[in-house]
């Protein structure tokens, strides 16, 4: 509904709503948060992703309860958000705040309470263990800030795994996982195992473990939070790069530098969305850039 | 995911713990070998035994002391009845004997010159050697009126006439049994080794001659030959009527060779699969080292498990990697083992006269029971790993 309308109905807004326009970008720091409340849900002066428009994935009164030690616990209490096709988004809160409970729902890795989860079109609900198995598979792509990579496996080898269970050919899958991995700058690392790798280099095989399968959403749960703020740096241009692509990302993170570069942060508190708001001055990484903590 | 996926991830895994995947696998090598090796054993222990009987001759009759019950039975109590009269009484009166004839069997030291050997001493009756089917290569046997006047006569077998005369002519020379001088008069046909003993290392002498030197009346045996097959199980009814007119039922038994064939056979099967037994008990603590190894394995990897379920890893494709990972490793260790059993039981038969025999049924009930170790001891791990939900899997530390 979004698509047709927003680059016409945003240039005569910016026009029309000060001197400035967007182009003008520095000094239209505070310009432009008014702005894009004003024109709705008409964001596109930041990124393509805006105007792809599907809902890629829908969370509706999410509920998550734990038992511990006889008591129940709440981790996550009732959140709704959606995320639209080639967004990147930051889920950001600070620990304990049930963000990363979220995720681990958001990636099929754990079942809700209660509350649904739409992935693509598809109501997880619905489906049973292998079929959550299948869409982690085709339709979500993991990086964590542990990396998780198998310890004994080369690089290519971890990068293959997820297209093992997708069921691909040997030499598809060496050829695409060598592929991806040239990509994240890993060319030379191919038959390294993971302890002969930096932890950049690490999480980068994670990444490339993450897209080989063309996932619809990349979910990175504190993807900086092992690393040095170089290595940091790198990976944020990587999944920045991704969502230029039109990738669909999903940063969770309690560091509001790192978040900021996000399209947009929800705030997590409590287990309950405290905002949901677009960021106003993306931050950006190139190759080389760190990230100051 | 398909099979061939799931074998290499298995080697994967067993090759990453390579001194820990031998030793869980030297456990099912050990199982299997064993028994192999012992069902082997058992196997040849069991036809060298019918095959000695078997080679006695044909259609033989026994006639032992006291009663004897094959497969099970007591060894007879109370003093020896059976005598020369009984071999004589027999003799005349079956319809359905062909010989009938008895020996004493007994251990002493015979003398040529200075040359000294111990040897086993036969005192015999004239018949006996045809019995036995142990033809004279040399000189004459023992007749029966040397046994009638209890004549100081020898036939030597062929590793005493080598041992005391070496090439040269053994007939008509003099030996000494127990002080006694006797004269060689014949050489029995080589007979080869049997259950370690040299059976042509024997003399035989008359077995009154041997009555009278050892102080005896009795004999050890009574042994004769049916005329044919047919004639065996009446001839065993013919001479328990005869002799029981003389002895008391438990003071004699009688026996076919067929009948102690079956008896030994019988034997010999329940030892063989004791044997088995006890190679199927460390078969099994092979299996149980398995289950512990692939528990070890599941909790260890526990991480590697989430990890694969977070990538798409169905709890079918977790439960076969470990499953397969287990029956690798029986698997292997069971053609491992099946291969050193039959080494080492080939090795036995060519270093000793037990003809060991490995059998077909031997090496395929241990190989497949050395598979279903690996599943039956795999399948619960497995299932472990494969019940694991992602999350906690991957939060495992």
């Amino acid at each position: 509904m979004v698509n047709n309308s927003n680059p016409p109905s945003n240039s005569p807004l910016t026009k029309g709503g000060t001197s400035s326009s967007s182009p003008l970008a520095k000094g239209g720091d505070n310009m432009n948060s008014p702005l894009a409340k004003g024109g709705d849900n008409m964001n596109s002066p930041l990124a393509k992703g805006g105007d792809r428009g599907v809902n890629i994935l829908e969370v509706d009164e999410l509920v998550k309860t734990y038992k511990l030690d006889g008591v129940n616990v709440e981790a996550v209490r009732g959140i709704s958000f959606t995320v639209k096709s080639g967004e990147f988004i930051s889920i950001m809160g600070p620990s304990g705040s049930g963000k990363s409970t979220l995720m681990h729902m958001i990636g099929c890795l754990d079942v809700p309470t209660s509350g649904r989860i739409i992935i693509d079109g598809e109501e997880t609900k619905d489906l049973n263990e292998n079929q959550l198995a299948k869409l982690r598979n085709q339709k979500i792509g993991f990086v964590f800030q542990t990396f998780n990579l198998l310890p004994r496996a080369t690089a290519i080898r971890n990068v293959e795994l997820p297209m093992i269970y997708a069921g691909l050919s040997i030499s598809e899958r060496t050829k695409r996982a060598r592929e991806v991995l040239e990509r994240v700058g890993l060319k030379d690392r191919l038959n390294h195992r993971p302890n002969q790798l930096s932890g950049g280099q690490q999480q980068r095989v994670a990444i490339a473990r993450a897209l080989v399968n063309d996932p619809a959403i990349i979910l990175a749960d504190e993807p900086t939070g092992n690393l040095d703020s170089k290595s940091g740096g790198e990976v944020m241009f990587i999944l920045q790069e991704l969502h230029k692509e039109g990738k669909t990302v999903i940063l969770v993170t309690h560091e509001q530098y790192v978040a900021e570069h996000a399209e947009r942060i929800v705030r997590v508190l409590d287990g309950k969305i405290v905002s949901d708001e677009k960021v106003t001055d993306r931050r950006k990484s190139d190759n080389n850039s760190e990230i100051v903590k | 995911m398909n099979i061939f996926e799931s074998f290499r991830l298995a080697f994967n895994g067993l090759n990453a713990n390579k001194m820990r995947s031998f030793l869980t696998m030297l456990g099912v090598i050990i199982g299997v070998g064993s028994v192999i090796l012992l069902v082997s054993i058992g196997q040849g222990a069991k036809s060298y035994i019918t095959g000695e009987i078997q080679s006695l001759g044909s259609n033989l009759i026994f006639v032992m002391p006291g009663k004897i019950e094959f497969g099970g039975g007591q060894h007879p109590s109370g003093e020896n009845k059976l005598s020369l009269d009984d071999v004589r009484l027999v003799g005349k009166k079956s319809k359905y004997m062909e010989y009938v004839g008895a020996d004493i069997e007994s251990s002493d030291r015979v003398k040529y010159g200075n040359k000294i050997r111990n040897v086993m001493v036969y005192g015999v009756t004239s018949n006996i050697n045809k019995i036995l089917n142990v033809p004279i290569v040399k000189g004459r046997d023992i007749t029966e009126s040397q046994v009638g006047g209890a004549r100081k006569v020898v036939v030597i077998g062929k590793t005493v006439a080598e041992k005391f005369f070496g090439s040269g002519e053994p007939l008509g020379k003099r030996i000494t049994i127990a002080s006694q001088k006797f004269t060689v008069i014949g050489v029995l046909k080589e007979r080869g080794q049997s259950m370690g003993v040299d059976r042509d290392d024997v003399v035989d002498i008359p077995i009154t001659t041997a009555q009278s030197l050892y102080g005896l009346d009795r004999v050890s045996f009574i042994m004769g030959k049916a005329r044919d097959s047919e004639s065996v199980d009446p001839a065993i009814k013919e001479i328990k009527q005869i002799m029981g007119k003389r002895l008391k039922p438990n003071e004699f038994t009688v026996s076919s060779q067929g009948e102690m064939l079956g008896a030994f056979k019988n034997i010999l099967s329940i030892l063989t699969l004791m044997l088995a037994g006890i190679g199927g008990i460390s078969l099994m603590v092979g299996g149980i080292g398995i289950m512990n190894i692939m528990l070890v394995s599941v909790t260890e990897r526990t991480r590697e498990i989430g990890v694969r379920k977070a990538v798409g890893a169905k709890t079918y494709d977790i439960l076969i990697q470990f499953i397969i990972e287990a029956m690798t490793l029986s698997v292997l260790g069971g053609i491992i083992g099946i291969s050193l059993g039959t080494g080492v039981s080939y090795t036995i038969k060519s270093l000793s006269s037990l003809p060991s025999e490995v059998t077909v049924w031997s090496v395929s009930i241990a190989f497949f029971f050395s598979a279903f170790v690996g599943v039956f001891f795999g399948v619960y791990p497995a299932w472990k790993a494969s019940r694991l939900n992602p999350i906690d899997a991957l939060r495992y530390e």
